[in-house]
């Protein structure tokens, strides 16, 4: 498994198997954070940021509990460590981007519970990535769900104009959209020979 | 255990608010990623349902008991830490009784730990009602985020297999819509379902109006 090119690792957690379309992990950001392109965009970029440093921890973190032999507190580490990884980044946000700060609001400490970021950390376990190839993995990934939020965001701004019928205001649509979305990323599906 | 002045009674509405009128998945939108993720077929939605529901229970329970020990500023950690604990006894579990839902579940059972319904429960109700509240509430919300689940997994495997549970129940001359177990469907069936359920509260608010209007006229 782990002998994947770093190339192919890249473009498959980017289109293939796109988090958010493809397996569905951080929805509530992608349908809470994407109605406007502005904050997309940025919540997107946090959240890379997050999924960066968090696989990194994570990394370090699993050879460690390998090594002791206590591989049942992974799950436990894991999100202690995605929890602290998000307090840093809010910290920095606050100090450098009080306006994004306020944009973002309650999404911001949420990130704790994107299962993407959680998400990631265990996938590149259970694939037994090295460090490199974790990296590359998060950073794909990352750029894979701001390019979905980006798109969602895109749609809804065009939405916002058109005369949809009052029934389907809410989320209903929301996700109609995301479901056509996702049938147009099936078609990556054939890019690296039908996915992994 | 006391009851103190803030924490509501024990009333039937405690537990039946979770299921219907707070459905955690059509409702509040909570919880949203492994409800899509795997209700391709019935089984794998019930095993989801059951997992969650039992790490809701166990651990909003225990922030319940511990809700006068925590501190306030480190609660979100605490109960994430809780959280995780439960979910691993979870996994552990599934693993052992059967192999077959593990592997089909695959990485959404640890990726219970960041279901928000769960933080969302210990956050809103656990951390200030009584132990024997949050346990009803939280069977409630259980209850109705299985229910959610198998609705859409019900509706995935007989339109996209033409099976439920396993078993064939459509004729074979039905061509199955395969699109139905991909991620596509998955979306597709719950915008359905939420639009089906705001189709019905447009219409239900609508004849409120009208009844009302007929009694100021005197019709």
């Amino acid at each position: 498994m782990a002998n994947e090119s770093l190339g192919f690792i890249f473009l498959n957690a980017l289109l293939i198997n796109n988090f958010v379309l493809a397996m569905f992990l951080g929805i509530c950001p992608f349908l809470g954070v994407s109605a406007k392109k502005d904050t997309a965009l940025n919540m997107g970029i946090a959240t890379t940021f997050v999924m960066f440093v968090s696989s990194m921890c994570a990394f370090g973190l699993n050879w460690l509990l390998v090594k002791l032999g206590i591989e049942f507190l992974r799950l436990i580490s894991y999100i202690v460590v995605i929890a602290s990884a998000v307090q840093l980044v809010e910290m920095i946000i606050k100090k450098y981007s009080p306006a994004l700060f306020r944009a973002l609001g309650i999404y911001l400490p949420l990130i704790t519970t994107n299962c993407a970021v959680l998400g990631i950390a265990v996938f590149q376990t259970a694939k037994n990535y090295d460090l490199a190839q974790s990296a590359v993995y998060s950073v794909g990934a990352g750029a894979g769900f701001t390019l979905a939020l980006m798109l969602m965001a895109g749609l809804r701004e065009k939405l916002a104009l058109a005369d949809v019928p009052s029934v389907a205001r809410g989320a209903g649509m929301t996700l109609m959209l995301a479901g056509l979305l996702s049938l147009a990323f099936m078609g990556f599906a054939g890019l690296g020979g039908g996915g992994d | 255990m006391s009851l103190v002045n803030k924490e509501e009674p024990l009333t039937l509405d405690t537990f039946v608010r979770g299921v219907w009128r707070e459905n955690p998945v059509f409702v509040t939108l909570l919880g949203m990623c492994p409800t899509l993720a795997v209700t391709n077929s019935a089984t794998n939605a019930i095993s989801m349902g059951l997992a969650t529901t039992f790490v809701l229970i166990c651990s909003n329970v225990l922030v319940s008991m511990l809700r006068k020990v925590i501190p306030k500023e480190v609660r979100i950690a605490a109960y994430i830490v809780l959280i995780a604990s439960f979910v691993t006894v979870v996994d552990y579990a599934i693993q052992a009784i059967s192999l077959e839902v593990y592997e089909a579940l695959g990485a959404f059972i640890q990726l219970i730990v960041v279901n928000c319904i769960i933080l969302g429960r210990a956050e809103a109700y656990a951390s200030r009602q009584t132990v024997v509240n949050t346990a009803v509430n939280s069977i409630g919300t259980g209850i109705g985020f299985t229910l959610a689940l198998l609705c859409l997994g019900v509706v995935r495997e007989v339109l996209g297999a033409g099976t439920l549970f396993s078993v064939r129940i459509l004729p074979d001359q039905f061509q199955p819509w395969v699109l139905m177990l991909l991620p596509a469907g998955g979306f597709f069936v719950l915008a359905g379902w939420l639009l089906l359920i705001d189709f019905m509260n447009v219409r239900k608010e609508r004849r409120a109006l009208e009844q009302q209007g007929a009694t100021v006229h005197g019709q």
